[in-house]
């Protein structure tokens, strides 16, 4: 440890994380106090709600493994061998990330089925992927990605030396994976874990379309079917406890570990391992994972552009562009700006506030989208109502909902980084200030815009929020798709979805230069 | 790049307490149906329209939350549901708007007037259901049906038609068929097109749905393997619903609303949603769909369910969850 008492530049931020994102747990507690104790008991603790938990302990299981099956070897391939065009395929195997939720399960659905290629193709109509397999494998054809960056990211920072020294000492191949790799690249696959485990538990579009009842469909009917704030806030209370208990597991798991280097001397670069002829193996892997991520979307989303074309209104498109911009980029930037404070707060002070600032921020981040959106019409209305419906208060709280995104990156670098250079600055006569500026700072400005651009890709698909909180009238791209997907008018929605994803990935590149300190 | 800059920062300010002859509407119903609408609406009275798009249960959640500082002025529902639950925060309409629509579709409290109708109907494949066609939906619980009809329980107009139900059979009935249908291998959608493309699909062959989503399909596709029909005379699965409006209780702007909804009731408009959104006009004297069923038919063989009684929604979300379907 380096600083002994937390400075004030690093408080203030959390405490501004912490009164942000604790606003929608407050709110239901509020809401909940309004029920009826006779009914509670029947909404709340009925045996249904037992069910839906364990289909959703059973769909974050299958998602996670699934896109772990995914995301490992590709990191590992795209750091560690020697396969040619690395860097164009780390590029595609992230660019799901910019594909909407409710696009993936239409590719899967749609992939057999009346409309499907394989009718159209060779006139099989056969039933579609629905239910638990369904919506883990769309859930995780657009989530591996966070997965396959922390990996990456992991992989790049790795002091080779240790692994070579464990080879020159006599230990097999196996036994340096298990006992110098694993345990190096662990906490980043728990935190791509984290990530993704209560995005799903959230996530109401796919599984929905993919017909598998999850506990978010009890909350989403309490709203739909009965508006009714109350029940929901229960439930949606015990969708936080959940979330707590995770965090929890990930705290057991990745506790206590030191990865920064210890040695002198620059770390050496890595040699490659060559794949030989196991390269054509690779590739397959590689173009069958992109084929299914990538192609299957963009190919629904073609196929309905046929109709929808001509209904595209240009003028309108490049409004809602301007509009999603100037949401996005305002949250990316608050986002990462208080994200980094909360992890050098976690990371260095291991005081209460950092503990709770983090964890609020993972909690928010799994609240469901409406309920974190009603809260801040609660709070904003009895507090500060000329922000009401302001883009001011939209950001502020699409930045609470996703600061959560913006940690791995940081985490995993301020973790690589270590604290040795810093104390040796000190050591030197520098003030604490002067050595975190000159020494760890400069080396942060590529995570914490990696983490940024996370929070920006997520704010330019995801919409729930917008609707509740934007000023009437405003538009963004995903506000569009949604306002023709609720009609049914799929074909119209397409060219929005499409732009959807040509605009975020423009700056998926960026994320991969800006991780992993830009080695590929 | 400065001048960028700058209009960021104006439209960070940007908040939405709009001048006073801006309506604002909240509306559950999509932009592609009634945008259009907005646009002439704003070119024939000269008043400014903003428009909050989203579904009708969150926009009518939001409405709740808002309470009396709503910067709504009106709100625009696809289910009568949904109005139903708003009641207490819109202002009485004068009596005269709802006597401009049809008796079928009146709200005698005069809280909110239906803009459209639809029914319910029965949509079936071409392929594998053509003939032979179920007369009731009592009959869907047969074992001839088992596992192949289709119906969406979270949704509203469902939910509606399980209140139809309990008011004129009873809530033992109802439970009966909700029970009968469960047993009976009965298909659960997220709503009415996924039902019609899971029949398309070849996944079932039967589906509960509203009249108004299978032209969409048909328009593009002459061959799309699935038609709509209705039960015999009488039943409740013919059921008529609405899509309406109301006024905000806490409106500055009810003057503009109240023009809003009649233009929503005239001619032209009512013409607009009548062939663009395959719905029934209010009134008479509008051209009809050409994909549906005449609204005398619809009206003769609907049951007869007051439409107002249908906000009452407490009991049938109840019966749905004894079912194990919410």
């Amino acid at each position: 440890m380096i600083l002994a008492r937390a400075p004030i530049i690093l408080v203030l931020p959390a405490l501004l994380v912490c009164a942000g994102t604790c606003l929608p747990a407050l709110w239901l507690v509020l809401r909940a106090l309004d029920a009826d104790p006779v009914e509670l008991l029947d909404i709340v603790f009925r045996a249904r709600n037992a069910l839906l938990l364990a289909n959703t302990f059973k769909l974050v299981a299958l998602t996670l493994a699934i896109g772990t099956a995914i995301a490992f070897p590709l990191a590992w391939l795209l750091t560690r061998s020697d396969l040619r065009a690395r860097r164009l395929l780390s590029y595609l195997v992230v660019l799901p990330l910019a594909v909407p939720g409710y696009v993936m399960a239409y590719a899967l659905i749609g992939l057999s089925g009346y409309y499907g290629f394989l009718r159209h193709w060779f006139g099989v109509s056969t039933p579609p992927l629905y239910g638990l397999w369904g919506a883990a494998l769309a859930l995780s054809f657009y989530t591996f990605p966070y997965i396959f960056l922390n990996l990456r990211a992991a992989f790049l920072g790795m002091d080779p030396a240790l692994e070579e020294t464990a080879r020159s000492l006599g230990k097999s191949r196996w036994a340096v994976f298990r006992h110098v790799t694993l345990p190096q690249i662990w906490p980043a696959l728990v935190s791509g874990w984290v990530i993704v485990g209560l995005y799903v538990i959230g996530d109401f579009g796919a599984v929905a379309l993919m017909r598998y009842e999850v506990f978010s469909y009890a909350i989403f009917t309490q709203y739909s079917g009965a508006f009714d704030r109350t029940y929901a806030a229960w439930l949606s209370l015990m969708l936080l406890a959940l979330t707590l208990a995770a965090l929890r597991l990930q705290r057991m798991a990745t506790r206590r570990r030191g990865f920064a280097r210890t040695g002198t001397g620059a770390a050496r670069q890595l040699r490659p391992v060559r794949l030989g002829a196991w390269v054509w193996l690779a590739g397959a892997g590689i173009a069958l994972v992109v084929l299914c991520t990538l192609g299957l979307p963009l190919t629904v989303l073609v196929h309905w552009m046929r109709f929808g074309l001509a209904a595209l209104d240009v003028a309108a498109l490049a409004k809602a562009a301007l509009g999603t911009a100037i949401v996005a980029a305002p949250v990316a930037a608050l986002a990462a700006g208080l994200a980094l404070p909360v992890v050098l707060l976690s990371l260095r002070h291991d005081t209460r506030l950092a503990r709770m600032s983090e964890r609020l921020a993972y909690l928010g981040y799994a609240t469901p989208p409406l309920t974190f959106a009603l809260a801040m019409v609660f709070f904003s209305l009895q507090a500060v109502p000329v922000l009401y419906q302001s883009l001011a208060l939209l950001i502020f709280a699409y930045a609470m909902s996703f600061l959560a995104l913006a940690f791995g990156p940081i985490r995993l670098a301020l973790l690589q980084i270590g604290t040795r250079q810093e104390e040796a600055a000190r050591s030197l006569g520098a003030s604490p200030a002067r050595a975190f500026g000159r020494i760890v700072l400069p080396r942060l400005r590529r995570p914490v815009a990696a983490g940024g651009i996370l929070v920006f890709i997520m704010v330019v698909k995801e919409l729930p929020m917008a609707w509740i909180l934007s000023p009437t009238g405003f538009r963004t791209m995903s506000m569009n798709v949604f306002a023709r997907t609720v009609e049914g008018m799929m074909a119209e929605a397409a060219p929005y979805a499409l732009a959807i994803i040509l605009f975020s990935s423009l700056f998926i590149g960026l994320i991969l230069k800006y991780e992993g300190e830009g080695r590929s | 790049m400065k001048t960028t800059v700058l209009s960021g920062i104006a439209l960070l300010g940007m908040t939405t307490i709009a001048a006073a002859d801006t309506l604002t509407i909240y509306s559950g119903r999509g932009e592609a149906l009634i945008g259009p609408l907005i646009q002439q609406f704003e070119a024939e009275t000269g008043i400014d329209a903003e428009v909050r798009y989203g579904s009708t249960s969150e926009m009518a959640t939001l409405l709740m939350e808002e309470g009396d500082a709503s910067p709504a002025d009106l709100f625009w529902a696809q289910d009568a549901g949904a109005l139903g639950a708003l009641s207490e925060r819109f202002a009485d309409l004068p009596a005269a708007t709802n006597e401009t629509v049809l008796e079928v579709f009146r709200n005698p409290a005069n809280k909110w007037v239906a803009t459209s109708g639809r029914t319910r109907v029965l949509v079936h494949s071409t392929e594998r259901a053509a003939e032979d066609l179920p007369q009731s939906i009592s009959d869907l619980s047969d074992e001839k049906y088992r596992g192949r009809v289709a119906w969406a329980p979270t949704n509203g107009s469902f939910q509606a038609f399980v209140t139809a139900f309990r008011l004129t059979q009873g809530d033992d009935a109802a439970k009966a068929w909700l029970d009968a249908m469960v047993a009976n291998d009965t298909k659960v959608y997220k709503n009415n097109g996924t039902q019609i493309e899971g029949i398309a699909n070849g996944e079932v062959d039967y589906g509960l749905v509203n009249n108004y989503y299978l032209g969409r399909y048909t328009a593009k596709d002459a061959e799309f393997p699935v038609a709509q029909t209705h039960f015999a005379a009488g039943d409740i699965g013919n059921l008529v619903l609405v899509a309406g409006a109301g006024i905000v209780e806490a409106s500055d702007n009810k003057d503009e609303a109240q023009a809003f909804i009649d233009f929503l009731l005239s001619p032209a408009a009512q013409q607009f949603i009548t062939l663009q959104g395959n719905e029934y006009p209010v009134r008479t004297g509008i051209i009809p769909a050409a994909t549906l069923e005449s609204l005398n038919t619809v009206s003769e063989i609907s049951p007869k369910v007051d439409t107002n009684t249908l906000g009452d929604l407490e009991g049938t979300l109840t019966l749905l969850r004894d079912a194990g379907l919410l």
